[in-house]
């Protein structure tokens, strides 16, 4: 396709992202705004591949077909708890890709650097910078979220200035390449980028890694914006500049949701290690009140109202199965179950709301963080399976605490409360829960999976 | 195109990506980042391009590394974010939907 032609295509194509991302805000039109970005994707890459005097077409063609085959069946077969890892993995490598492009135009010898555009230069110095960083720092988070390493926060001796320090130089190289380009600048600042995007997201605990995937992935969409602007491609410029603008806001949504700044969550690690670190030890030797599942079991049975909330823990242990035949069980007794969602329970936010699904728990009984407080003031148990800080009263301080202010599940309310915990350890944010040491508050202590099954068992038995 | 010209797009694409998902639940932020994240996989596009107009070997394998990224990013990203959704739309219930669906639905849960 040529000129006026492929432009049109790809107008339609740009329209086809912004439906796509105004359907995907809405329950009822998110699948079809999936369809809509994914026509739109491929009629731009069609449009492409029929440029003029376009080269190396069955090489191309070729490396697509590797790209889905390597895409394809990974997305489908993924266990969804691995979703969000996936979803860094795939931010990762669009971000390398731009970079590449960027590296490509960088490198054509057609266009001689020296006399290169200053503003096109600029663009590719911000593509390698950020599209570097944006791909090691998406690989980190792969590996956080995929415990191929700690999902604490990593702090290096002197980490602060390390990361100023590869930051500043980074910003310094993507400067120097206006005046002075070289493929030796281009590819030292290629290293700084990768290395910053690393120390970046190493001091990032694991429950704040969905923030900074979200923060990467509005990172990519810019460079993908910028080496439009090399390409002098507007496709790339308006998809690009949608996902980095949506993406960015999405990023302060999420942090909102989680009750924490998005700086606090970025550099936290830096100042807060020592009083999040200090928490555990001193409440372990406090009374605690355990149980056994025969006797969780026996509670369930007798109550009328039962609320469960799932969290972390629960998305780890791959518990969402045999707590949704608990929850049948119960019902098919008469007893009144629900589940209590916290925005953001899990790994992401709406990511518990996608594992109870695949388990078939009917969407009505999934309660958003309101509703669910309405119930938990009159149910009889709530069962808090693998989550602390989402329902840790110590938020409900106006300040004083690292989770201040969040807004909670309160299961204070409930008349009993069932803890379900591997261990006393307190939750991410390093803050002791005062619930678990309470009178009416029993701890079942193990691997969700496993304690969930016992319970079923005893319910079963009875 | 000049300067200016690609100043204007760059900025009403901004209010315009801040508009879109201005009212989003946060049931969806997480299909609403993936599919986000499988849009900016359109740098296929470039990488096509930018590769299709090189003879210089370094620049063609660059290039062709590129699109293998940029295709997992795309192809991969859109999936996984149907896959999602899918399973959002699976358990549920349209209050709408057919007699015989509600009908069987009701059905279902009085056993």
């Amino acid at each position: 396709m040529t000129g006026a032609w492929a432009d049109t295509a790809y107008l339609i194509a740009g329209v086809c992202f912004i439906l796509a991302l105004k359907g995907l805000s809405a329950p009822r039109t998110a699948r079809l705004g999936t369809l809509i970005g994914a026509s739109g994707a491929t009629l731009a890459v069609i449009v492409a591949l029929t440029t003029p005097h376009l080269k190396h077409l069955g090489l191309i063609i070729g490396a697509i077909v590797i790209g889905t085959a390597i895409g394809l069946p990974t997305a489908r077969r993924v266990r969804m708890t691995a979703m969000p890892q996936l979803v860094a993995l795939f931010n990762g490598v669009g971000g390398g890709a731009a970079a590449l492009v960027a590296a490509v135009e960088f490198l054509r010898p057609g266009k001689d650097i020296s006399h290169a555009a200053t503003a096109d230069l600029a663009a590719i110095g911000f593509t390698i910078l950020v599209g570097g960083v944006s791909f090691s720092g998406s690989l980190i988070t792969f590996a956080k979220l995929q415990e191929l390493m700690t999902t604490r926060p990593v702090v290096l001796p002197a980490g602060r200035w390390l990361t100023f320090g590869f930051a500043g130089a980074g910003v310094l190289f993507a400067v120097f390449l206006v005046p002075w380009p070289s493929s030796a600048l281009l590819a030292l600042l290629a290293v700084v980028s990768l290395v910053f995007g690393v120390l970046f997201v190493l001091p990032v605990g694991g429950a704040d890694v969905p923030i900074v995937i979200s923060l990467l992935n509005a990172f990519t969409g810019l460079t993908v914006a910028a080496s439009g602007y090399v390409l002098g491609n507007t496709l790339l410029v308006i998809a690009g500049t949608l996902v980095g603008a949506s993406g960015t806001l999405l990023t302060r949504m999420m942090a909102a949701a989680m009750g924490r700044p998005l700086t606090g969550t970025l550099f936290g690690a830096f100042t807060a290690t020592a009083g999040a670190v200090g928490g555990g030890g001193d409440g372990a030797a406090r009374p605690v009140r355990t149980s056994s599942p025969e006797d969780v079991a026996i509670l369930l049975g007798y109550a009328r109202k039962v609320v469960i909330v799932p969290g972390y823990g629960l998305a780890v242990a791959q518990a969402q199965h045999t707590v949704r035949e608990v929850a049948d069980l119960l019902t098919a007794r008469g007893v009144q179950v629900s589940y209590g969602i916290h925005p953001v329970a899990g790994r992401m936010p709406g990511h518990m709301n996608v594992l109870l699904a695949e388990a078939n728990v009917p969407y009505e009984s999934l309660l958003e963080l309101e509703a669910a407080n309405s119930e938990l003031a009159s149910a009889d148990v709530a069962v808090v399976i693998g989550a602390n800080d989402v329902v840790n009263p110590a938020a409900r301080q106006p300040t004083g605490s690292p989770i201040s202010g969040m807004p909670i599940l309160d299961v204070d309310l409930a008349q009993q409360v069932v803890f379900c915990k591997r261990s006393m350890r307190p939750g991410f944010a390093g803050v002791e829960n005062e619930l678990l040491y309470a009178a009416n508050t029993s701890l079942l202590f193990g691997d969700a999976k496993e304690s969930m099954s016992k319970v079923l068992a005893a319910l079963k038995a009875q | 195109m000049s300067s200016t010209a690609w100043l204007t797009v760059f900025v009403l694409a901004v209010f315009l990506g801040f508009e879109v998902i201005s009212k989003v639940s946060s049931i969806l932020h997480t299909p609403l980042m993936s599919g986000a994240n499988a849009i900016h996989g359109v740098i296929l596009v470039g990488a096509i391009i930018a590769t299709g107009s090189t003879d210089d070997n370094l620049q063609l394998a660059i290039g062709l590394l590129a699109i293998v990224m940029a295709t997992v990013n795309m192809v991969g990203g859109f999936a996984v974010t149907d896959r999602m959704l899918g399973m959002f739309a699976k358990p549920r219930r349209a209050p709408s939907s057919t007699e015989t669906s509600s009908a069987s639905s009701t059905g279902g849960e009085t056993k």
